[in-house]
């Protein structure tokens, strides 16, 4: 089929389409009609994109299932998958129908939230296909008007700052990358993203305002989508929006973003900022790979004092993102397959930790941790559920959360070794916080009068987890999985870039030799 | 000559006729018994000179010798013009009548202070603008105060006058300087006397006249008129305000600039990059304070007319198609938020508080999601129409190498998306009140919901406007 990945986009879209024009009322039966439609969307999305996986030839590193279409101002819509894309595109399908089936139990405005999210699964899968600039572009920026409004409608008490503090830190980051993508059209003359790998933007050093810049054009550029990828990411010390954000988005809203929205960043960086700007990322990569050190050391630290759950494992959540950054600028095949498999898997197991957050918050209604304690005696499923991807989250050998971590770790090391000695406390750290938090909410003596009656999950509930719990063993046990279909495209992605780092007269050297003027 | 020439305006003769003779009809039969049906009839009127203009005009042609141009971009700025002022006035009956204010007059006003603008936009002599000008300006005045025995009305409307004499005087002085140093009003001469060096005078002359030019655009720091008149005016006055005069004023400003001082590009250039940066500054952080939505969107035009000055300061013939169809997208934009805005009432009484907004959502939710829509539009994020205006004014901005311009341009309008946001957040995530009242008229209804869907569904083509937009920047650059 031609047009396979826009049919795998447009789905979704599609079915959100139907649900605002057709289903009226908001009783029992509509919201019950909402909720299969969106499920039978999403589960028809996922079907259909196995076709992409099976179809998908992994020793080709170029674009495979090319669509491509004239649009406006000499854009194209022009949609394809890589070794790169393809596996975020199969975790989005994958992801939405647990997303779709964890929001079962939603009454208040059901049709909307449904559709809020069949909205957001179309734009996402858009973003991670999409090889025109201003496609992607479109895609990714209107992500933020489901987001906000899942936040803003369904959120908890602090939903309207969380939503706006979502809202305007995100657009700012991306307005520079639009304003840089507009640059970088007027400079190459096309904005098709596989014409755009291979163009070679100028490194001639500049100065602005007085300050040397080296890499020129290509360290601008590079800065622009940083500050759209970075807060995206997030990184820190953009971070702050994304505690904020989980904490009071609904559980489903924080499993999408956690899950997928964040592996934009990441996804941004390996389509864009190393392949296009080389130099550039060659001039800032020890920047940014301190900021992941820093990333991985503090936000460890401080997911230890929290007393919200959701907090916590949001701030777990950055502190991951700093392996993947790490990874990413790395520039070597065991960093970037590291990185790429740390976001994989760091999809299904922060998810499935929210989706446990969401469990108890569904029956007592807070997220304090000590409001818990002792759960293991009434909920034994739960405990067992949660220990699980407690451990995954430490990054336990034998689950996905390992091999991510050691691969980064791996890259890094050979690099930069102070970085990896840096980031390898997070190791331990990430141990100790996930520890204490389990001891604390799930060990223990029952004595809280309130938790007596508590209930073990239900049947549905069970379900939801059993597809994360089998892609987190299977990943950790055989890794062969992800890193052949990646493999030979990140391959080709590192040698892109070591050559055109080679090239250009940019190296250590020069760039000391600019900061001795 | 004669008749070569008066087939080239006969438009503009038709319409003031039209204007003319409705004032006589309407005086001696029903007088504002008539008011309904000739506000339809001026609507349709527009539409049909509208298709006209549209279909039929052909290359560049002058009239007058030279006084008068008809080319395709002025045609381009013709048909926004009339296709808007018809949207408005029709969405505006039900407004007016319900309010005992739909008077004769008001049809006609509109028709003349039309015949206006589209004499500015084709203006090729200081004389025809100036004409153009202040025929459009005298009628707005008037209609601004329209509503006779409110305060806020004739406030707003002397204020208009006041303010806007002033701006004519600095635009007549400008124009004066620049006769006076050029030797001649015709635009064609003022370019060959310009040349590529512009003498003292003449800068003098083109800076007084950009000036009156950004008053009537409302561009900071020229801008100080625009909430008060936006809030004191009849609210489909302010509709009228925001949309059609605005294209005017722009296609005016674009001709004078590129036809009397094409050959100075840098001089003028610095002025309307000074223009725009304001005014997206002043516009999207003075707007964060207001709680009325009349002056939440007079500050939202003030920094919308930024970003069409950042197509113009661009300097090229990209710079003048962002422009324009940067002001198609606006005005389609204005006309839907604008027929949300007549609707807004509470127990049959207009309100204009924003708060009045609260959670209207669940009250009305395909008005709420039309309205969300605009106001992401207005914000400028994709999937909207409103984006593709901005990436087209950026587009401009980045090839004539204005990289600061673009920047400050993206940190405003991030600014500027907060008092979108607050609007969706009332709709949306606001505590329960009693909401407005449900009831609007189908036409602004229709208004609404086509306006909001345009927005979305442009995202496909931009229903073609961009090679008409092209071409219409292409006669006027040449």
């Amino acid at each position: 089929m031609e047009n396979l990945l826009s049919i795998v986009t447009f789905i979704p879209l599609l079915a959100a389409a139907i649900l605002a024009l057709f289903l009226r009322g908001d009783d029992e039966g509509a919201r019950k009609n909402a909720k299969w439609v969106a499920m039978i969307a999403t589960v028809a999305t996922f079907l259909v994109s196995l076709f992409i996986l099976a179809g998908f030839d992994p020793s080709n590193t170029g674009m495979q299932f090319v669509e491509d279409r004239e649009w406006l101002f000499g854009l194209h819509y022009k949609m394809g998958v890589d070794g790169i894309s393809l596996l975020f595109v199969m975790l989005s399908t994958f992801l939405m129908p647990l997303v779709i089936w964890s929001a079962w139990d939603v009454t208040h405005r059901t049709k909307e939230y449904m559709i809020a999210f069949l909205m957001l699964e179309t734009l996402m899968l858009g973003v991670f296909m999409a090889l025109d600039l201003v496609l992607f572009y479109v895609f990714f920026e209107a992500g933020l008007i489901p987001m906000f409004l899942i936040i803003g409608i369904w959120g908890g008490k602090n939903r309207i700052y969380a939503s706006f503090k979502f809202f305007l830190y995100t657009f700012l980051g991306s307005v520079l990358m639009l304003v840089a993508m507009v640059a970088m059209y007027a400079d190459a003359g096309t904005m098709d993203i596989p014409t755009l790998m291979t163009h070679e933007f100028s490194t001639a050093g500049f100065s602005v305002l007085g300050i040397q810049v080296v890499g020129g054009l290509q360290t601008m550029l590079f800065l622009a989508f940083f500050a759209s990828f970075a807060v995206k990411m997030p990184m820190w010390p953009v971070h702050t929006w994304l505690p904020d954000a989980h904490v009071q988005a609904p559980t489903a809203g924080s499993v999408v973003l956690a899950a997928i929205l964040l592996k934009m960043g990441g996804y941004g960086f390996l389509r864009f900022s190393l392949p296009m700007f080389p130099v550039g990322s060659a001039v800032m990569g020890d920047l940014v790979l301190w900021m992941s050190a820093i990333a991985i050391v503090y936000t460890s630290l401080v997911a230890l004092v929290q007393e919200d759950m959701k907090k916590l494992i949001a701030y777990s959540s950055v502190a991951h993102m700093g392996y993947v950054t790490m990874g990413i600028f790395a520039m070597n095949q065991q960093g970037i397959d590291g990185a790429i498999f740390q976001m994989i898997s760091h999809g299904f197991i922060s998810g499935a930790l929210f989706l446990c957050v969401g469990v108890i918050y569904d029956r007592m209604h807070t997220r304090d941790i000590d409001a818990y304690g002792g759960l293991v005696n009434r909920m034994p499923a739960y405990a067992l559920l949660f220990m699980f991807f407690t451990m995954a989250n430490v990054g336990l050998p034998g689950t996905s959360g390992f091999v991510g971590e050691f691969l980064t770790l791996m890259g890094i090391f050979q690099v930069n070794t102070w970085v990896a000695a840096v980031a390898a406390l997070g190791v331990i750290f990430s141990a100790a916080y996930a520890l204490w938090l389990y001891r604390r909410v799930v060990m223990g003596e029952l004595i809280k009068e309130s938790l007596k009656s508590i209930t073990d999950m239900t049947g549905r509930e069970k379900m939801i987890f059993a597809p994360l719990v089998i892609m987190t063993l299977l990943l950790g046990i055989y890794p062969s999985l992800v890193t052949d279909l990646i493999g030979p495209s990140v391959e080709a992605l590192v040698h892109h870039v070591h050559t055109a780092i080679e090239a250009s007269d940019l190296t250590v050297a020069a760039v000391a030799e600019v900061a001795a003027h | 000559m004669i008749s070569s020439d008066i087939q080239i305006v006969l438009p503009e003769i038709i319409l003031a006729l039209f204007a003319m003779g409705a004032l006589l009809g309407a005086v001696y039969t029903g007088k504002d018994k008539t008011a309904s049906f000739l506000t339809w009839l001026t609507a349709g009127v527009f539409l049909v000179l509208g298709a006209w203009i549209g279909l039929n005009g052909q290359g560049t042609q002058e009239a007058f010798g030279g006084m008068f141009i008809d080319d395709s971009f002025s045609r381009f700025a013709k048909v926004v013009i009339l296709f808007s002022a018809a949207a408005v006035l029709i969405v505006s009956i039900d407004y007016m009548a319900k309010r005992d204010l739909l008077r004769f007059e008001y049809p006609i006003l509109v028709a003349l202070a039309t015949v206006g603008m589209m004499v500015m936009v084709s203006a090729g002599d200081l004389m025809a603008l100036y004409m153009g000008l202040e025929l459009q300006s005298l009628a707005l005045y008037v209609v601004a105060s329209l509503r006779r025995d409110s305060a806020k009305s004739t406030e707003a409307g002397l204020k208009y006058f006041v303010l806007g004499a002033l701006s004519s005087g600095l635009l007549l002085y400008g124009a004066s300087l620049t006769y006076g140093f050029a030797g001649t009003t015709l635009f064609s001469g003022i370019l060959t006397a310009v040349g590529h060096d512009v003498s003292i005078g003449l800068l003098f002359g083109m800076v007084f006249m950009m000036s009156g030019f950004a008053f009537k655009v409302s561009a900071a720091p020229f801008h100080m008129w625009t909430p008060d008149v936006y809030e004191g005016s009849p609210t489909p006055v302010t509709a009228f305000f925001a949309t059609a005069p605005k294209v005017a004023a722009m296609g005016l400003f674009a001709r004078v600039v590129y036809d009397a001082f094409g050959g100075v590009v840098g001089d003028w250039q610095q002025i309307v990059m000074m223009l725009s940066i304001l005014s997206m500054f002043v516009g999207a952080i003075a707007a964060i304070g207001q709680t009325n939505i009349k002056r939440l969107m007079a500050y939202s035009s003030i920094a919308h007319m930024g970003f069409a000055l950042m197509g113009l300061a661009a300097g090229t013939a990209m710079g003048v198609e962002a422009m324009l169809v940067y002001m198609s997208i606006y005005v389609t934009m204005n006309i839907g938020t604008f027929a949300f805005i007549l609707s807004m009432e509470k127990d049959g009484k207009p309100v204009t508080e924003i708060k009045a907004l609260s959670m209207y959502s669940k009250k009305e939710p395909l008005k709420a999601l039309a309205l969300l829509v605009l106001m992401f539009s207005l914000a400028g994020v994709p999937p909207m129409l409103g984006f593709m205006g901005k990436l087209a004014v950026f587009r401009a901005a980045l090839e004539a190498d204005l990289v600061w311009l673009a920047v400050a341009a993206g940190i405003a309008s991030v600014i500027g998306a907060f008092y979108y946001l607050r609007v969706v957040y009332y709709m949306y995530f606001g505590e329960d009140s009693d909401a407005l009242d449900g009831t609007m008229s189908p036409v602004a209804w229709g208004m609404l919901v086509a306006s909001a869907v345009i927005m979305l569904v442009g995202i496909v083509n931009l229903f073609g406007i961009v090679p008409m937009a092209a071409e219409a920047a292409q006669a006027l650059v040449n």
